[in-house]
């Protein structure tokens, strides 16, 4: 039972990071991004691959993750940010369905029968396993969101947010659109990266539909739901769907129903998410505790 | 000379909404494009930021040819618009929406200095300077615009329509500070409105556009004196 708690706490974890970085797109850049478990499916392909063939150990393949999903979503990120809003939701999901192909069709990624044998993660010596690897993933969670504030606090954070209201006038202000596009769309990406490579290695085997479209869904319900642009909402988000689909095991097979139904509602009532400026929640807080921003 | 456009055309899909106009502003010059609605002042100052790619024609900032280049780059070289209603940053707080116009120009800037300056001229915003954008009235918002642009210290300052919305009273605080700037700061001001007799009176030169061609030129005080014009666009 507490390994039971302990595996969904690294899950909300773990989702928690992938949806932060998708909140740098979507909630401060303002583009919408259907496809972000292809890079989350990335991340995790590198690291598996990196163990598997390489011998390399989640603390060396890390920075090479990093590096991977953010050069990635950097190029792939070129063609689809010059388009405009609609064709980009498009564009996202078309990269996730030929993300997900190639891990399901190329031999080189397992093909369907995945990668497995992933090792452990070491930790000076002692493997870890369910409350030391939830630390950990807590751990690069706290950093995902330190690297989120800092980044919402920055020059290139303000640039983003004035693409995201305005895009014309940002640019008539000297704020290249493409440029911050491109630097949100590689900052989320590795983020979904890193989520990749714990994933990757807390399940130690991996195949190509753990990252196929429903995936991406389920991570943009997550920041649409917790707050889109906020810093609490995506972990608030991984941690409520995270949870409830366990509640309500017997509906597993409505689940993307009941996202894309979430995701509507969300939308039409509470567009700024739980944590958002005018949310039931805010007004809430703010009643109890006077005020405040999050 | 400072901005130059050459046989300027511009269409949105095939309708043609400014048919070959030229026009340019000297350093230090406050010019003004007055028209009626739907005349094309709007197109043209937007031709002008790059918003909206010229059809035909070409446009020159201090004798170099602009007119392939995106509005970002085109900002960055001291070109800056208040945009017709405003349009400041919703989401964003007053202080973060002035701060946007000193992007890339931070290291140049002294900022504290130019800050004090901008709230000298716009008390209120001081006062709104935590408040999110969204929540200041039009007028307010007008004031934000012109700060934002004015902030980074332009060379040429593009004004559409400042006084839509606004108070009388404030209309002409504005004006009052749009000349000021131009005869104290030496600030060049290419100014497009439809309240003519405001701008006609701030101004050094004027264009009257009508339905997209350029139908007289001239001094302002030439042109507020013009019986067409007068009785056309001053209500007299
Ligand atoms: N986005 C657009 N798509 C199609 N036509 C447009 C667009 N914007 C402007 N037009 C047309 O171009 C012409 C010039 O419009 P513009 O906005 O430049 O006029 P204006 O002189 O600024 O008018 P106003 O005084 O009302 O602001 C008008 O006929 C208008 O209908
Ligand atoms: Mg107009």
């Amino acid at each position: 039972m507490s390994n039971y708690i302990l595996t969904l706490g690294i899950f909300i974890v773990i989702n928690g990071i992938v949806a932060c970085g998708l909140n740098i797109i979507v909630g401060y850049a303002g583009q919408i991004s259907l496809g972000h478990a292809a890079f989350f499916g990335i991340g995790a392909y590198t690291a598996a691959l990196l163990a598997t063939k390489a011998g390399f150990s989640f603390w060396m393949s890390l920075p090479v993750v990093i590096i991977v999903t953010g050069t990635v979503g950097l190029l792939l990120g070129l063609p689809s940010l010059r388009v405009r809003e609609d064709f980009l939701a498009i564009t996202t999901i078309g990269i996730n369905f030929i993300v997900e192909s190639i891990f399901m069709y190329v031999p080189f990624f397992g093909g369907a029968l995945g990668i497995g044998g992933i090792s452990r993660i070491l930790f000076f010596g002692t493997r870890l396993r369910e409350a030391g690897f939830l630390a950990l993933a807590g751990s690069l969670l706290a950093l995902s969101m330190l690297c989120s504030w800092w980044f919402a606090r920055s020059w290139t954070g303000l640039a983003c947010f004035s693409i995201r209201d305005d895009e014309t006038a940002a640019s008539s202000m000297g704020i290249s659109p493409v440029l911050f596009k491109l630097i949100a769309f590689m900052a989320g990406t590795a983020m979904a990266g890193v989520g990749g490579s714990l994933y990757a290695h807390y399940m130690r085997f991996i195949s190509a539909t753990d990252f196929g479209f429903p995936v991406s869904v389920m991570i943009l319900s997550m920041v649409v739901v917790g707050g889109m642009g906020t810093l609490w909402g995506p972990v608030l988000g991984a941690l409520l769907l995270t949870v409830l689909p366990e509640v309500f095991r017997p509906l597993t097979e409505y689940r993307m129903l009941l996202y894309a139904a979430l995701l509507l509602l969300m939308i039409r009532f509470q567009p700024g998410g739980l944590l958002g400026e005018y949310s039931v929640f805010r007004n809430l807080t703010r009643r109890l505790v006077g005020r405040g921003r999050s | 000379m400072l901005l130059e456009a050459r046989d300027l055309r511009v269409s949105y899909g095939d309708v043609e909404a400014v048919h070959g106009v030229s026009f340019h502003v000297e350093e230090g010059e406050l010019v003004s494009i007055i028209g009626a609605n739907g005349a094309g002042k709007t197109t043209i100052l937007n031709t002008v930021m790059g918003i909206i790619p010229s059809r035909g024609g070409s446009i020159y900032f201090r004798d170099t040819e602009i007119t392939a280049l995106p509005s970002h780059i085109r900002a960055r070289q001291g070109i800056r618009l208040v945009p017709e209603r405003a349009r400041v940053f919703p989401l964003l707080t007053v202080f973060e929406n002035i701060m946007t116009g000193l992007y890339g120009l931070r290291k140049s800037t002294d900022v504290p200095s130019r800050l004090s300056w901008i709230y000298e001229l716009f008390p209120v915003l001081k006062e709104r300077a935590k408040q999110l954008a969204q929540t200041l009235s039009g007028g307010e918002q007008q004031q934000l615009a012109i700060a934002r642009a004015l902030v980074s210290q332009p060379r040429l300052l593009l004004v559409d329509e400042v006084s839509m919305g606004l108070m009388p009273i404030l209309v002409e605080k504005v004006f009052e500070v749009l000349g000021y700037l131009n005869k104290e700061e030496n600030l060049t001001i290419l100014l497009v409105e439809q309240n003519a007799l405001a701008s006609l009176s701030i101004s050094h030169r004027a264009y009257v556009l009508e339905t997209g061609t350029i139908s007289i030129e001239g001094d302002a005080g030439t042109l507020r004196e013009d019986p067409g014009v007068r009785k056309a666009y001053l209500g007299a």
